[in-house]
């Protein structure tokens, strides 16, 4: 994968350390050039072309970018993207089959868990750390969970109603 | 936002990581759980010329207590690690009560408590907490290893004493002689945003007496306060509504708070004062949970 750089006109452009790196993203082996000071969010969007994972405040407060690295949950822009090195990454896209909505979705569309969507990929992702940990959370639990996660639209009524429908469909699906 | 460009290493040795350090003078930057400095970096408040990586080492995720009950925390111990931590629940009742109310659940995820101490934020919990209990940081460097305790460690905002080609490889809380009781409770607008105050206590209690007292403030100074005339004030005695009274007052006393667009100086004193004689007053009832986070 090709990545661009800004040329910034100064004498280190000549000279962009460029690392190499090997990492999953949804189980898809890949290889990057990245310079160091790529943020893993910016490799995700820009670099992979996956686009689910959104940037909202870019200074670690909202969680729109959490993704998971090896299966814990991480806020992407806060993360360097050389980082990833050797590691398991999963964002939102990873979530859904060719056919079927992750039970995630399929509660977000139920419970009505979300207004203009910004906040959803960080809250599914955050959510599946939590249902990935403990499968039958409180209501508390779950708002514990989605804390570091900001909504402007819902007031997280629905959002933690979504979560809630999932983990019971996941528990239904679990014991079939 | 982007952070200026910067060399990145990622050693495979704590000697390797130091060799670094060593040859990029003070230009150079450790990086652990990177959610202060990332952040830092991002907004160009920081520009390192050289980010060593010490994800990659070995051995320093950890927190275990030594057969005389000292704690040691490794450099790569995640906040997240000490919130589930039994040991902690079981016999470090401040550090329990702190660790779920660091930043979000998220950021805790990957930030570290010993990266925390040497960020050195006014605003940082964990330099209250272990400023309460005594504790200290251990760095080892090419003259080798040293301890620096707490209430020497931090300078001043976001500096330590660390020299430039110095790892803080650990922190080391010293074992209680007698029971061990405490809190911290935090006022913070939101979750995830620093502390408004935050007020760490730490007592040993051994045969109805206090026989040692921290008490370490957040948020409301130049740097972490310890309150110390407040915990000498409760000390050799039993805990009474009189000297928690007291303590409170000492302790809203050395508190140096500012206002802001948190709350004015004497509001967040008047919270120190407050949060000191919830904790006290909880332990000497014999409350198990003095952690809250107050809205």
């Amino acid at each position: 994968m090709t990545m661009v750089y800004d040329d910034l006109g100064d004498e280190a452009t000549g000279d962009v350390p460029v690392r190499r790196i090997k990492f999953t993203i949804n189980g898809d082996k890949k290889i990057a050039e990245v310079e160091p000071r790529l943020l893993l969010a910016h490799l995700i969007r820009q670099g992979l072309r996956l686009t689910g994972t959104h940037t909202g405040c870019d200074t670690t407060n909202c969680g729109a970018c959490t993704v998971l690295v090896d299966g814990v949950a991480v806020k992407s822009c806060t993360m360097l993207a050389v980082q990833a090195d050797g590691h398991h990454i999963q964002t939102v896209e990873g979530l859904a089959t060719a056919s079927e909505l992750h039970p995630l979705q399929e509660g977000f569309k139920e419970e009505h868990g979300l207004q203009c969507g910004f906040c959803t990929p960080g809250m599914m992702m955050a959510a599946k750390a939590l249902l990935d940990a403990n499968p039958d959370p409180t209501e508390e639990e779950v708002r514990w969970a989605l804390s570091g996660n900001l909504c402007r639209c819902t007031g997280y009524q629905n959002i933690v109603k979504s979560v809630l429908w999932a983990a019971d469909k996941l528990r239904s699906q679990a014991a079939e | 936002m982007y952070p200026s460009r910067f060399r990145y290493e990622a050693p495979h040795s704590l000697d390797e990581a130091i060799g670094l350090l060593r040859d990029g003078g003070d230009y150079a930057k450790v990086l652990a759980g990177g959610q202060s400095l990332v952040p830092l970096m991002k907004l160009r408040f920081a520009s390192p010329e050289l980010v060593v990586d010490i994800n990659g080492l070995p051995g320093l995720a950890y927190h275990r207590a030594d057969a005389d009950g000292t704690l040691r925390i490794g450099a790569l111990t995640r906040h997240a690690d000490l919130e589930r931590s039994g040991l902690l629940r079981s016999t470090q009742p401040t550090m329990a009560a702190a660790a779920p109310l660091i930043a979000d659940p998220i950021v805790r995820n990957r930030g570290t408590l010993v990266g925390s101490l040497c960020h050195a934020d006014p605003q940082g919990d964990w330099a209250s907490v272990v400023l309460s209990l005594g504790g200290s940081v251990v760095a080892q460097g090419p003259r080798g290893r040293r301890s620096i305790p707490m209430a020497d460690f931090v300078t001043g905002p976001f500096q330590n004493l660390l020299d430039p080609d110095e790892v803080a490889v650990e922190a080391v809380i010293p074992p209680a002689r007698g029971e061990r009781a405490g809190g911290y409770l935090k006022l913070e607008r939101r979750v995830g945003d620093f502390a408004t105050v935050g007020v760490a206590v730490s007592v040993e209690i051994s045969g109805g007496t206090v026989t040692r007292t921290g008490i370490g403030l957040t948020g409301v100074g130049g740097s972490t306060i310890a309150a110390t005339e407040a915990a000498a004030a409760l000390t050799g005695q039993p805990l009474t509504p009189e000297s928690i009274s007291q303590a409170a007052g000492l302790a809203a006393g050395a508190a140096r708070p500012r206002t802001d667009h948190r709350g004015s100086a004497e509001y967040k004193r008047h919270m120190v004062a407050t949060f000191v004689e919830r904790i006290l007053t909880g332990i000497s009832r014999g409350d198990a949970d003095t952690a809250e986070r107050a809205a």
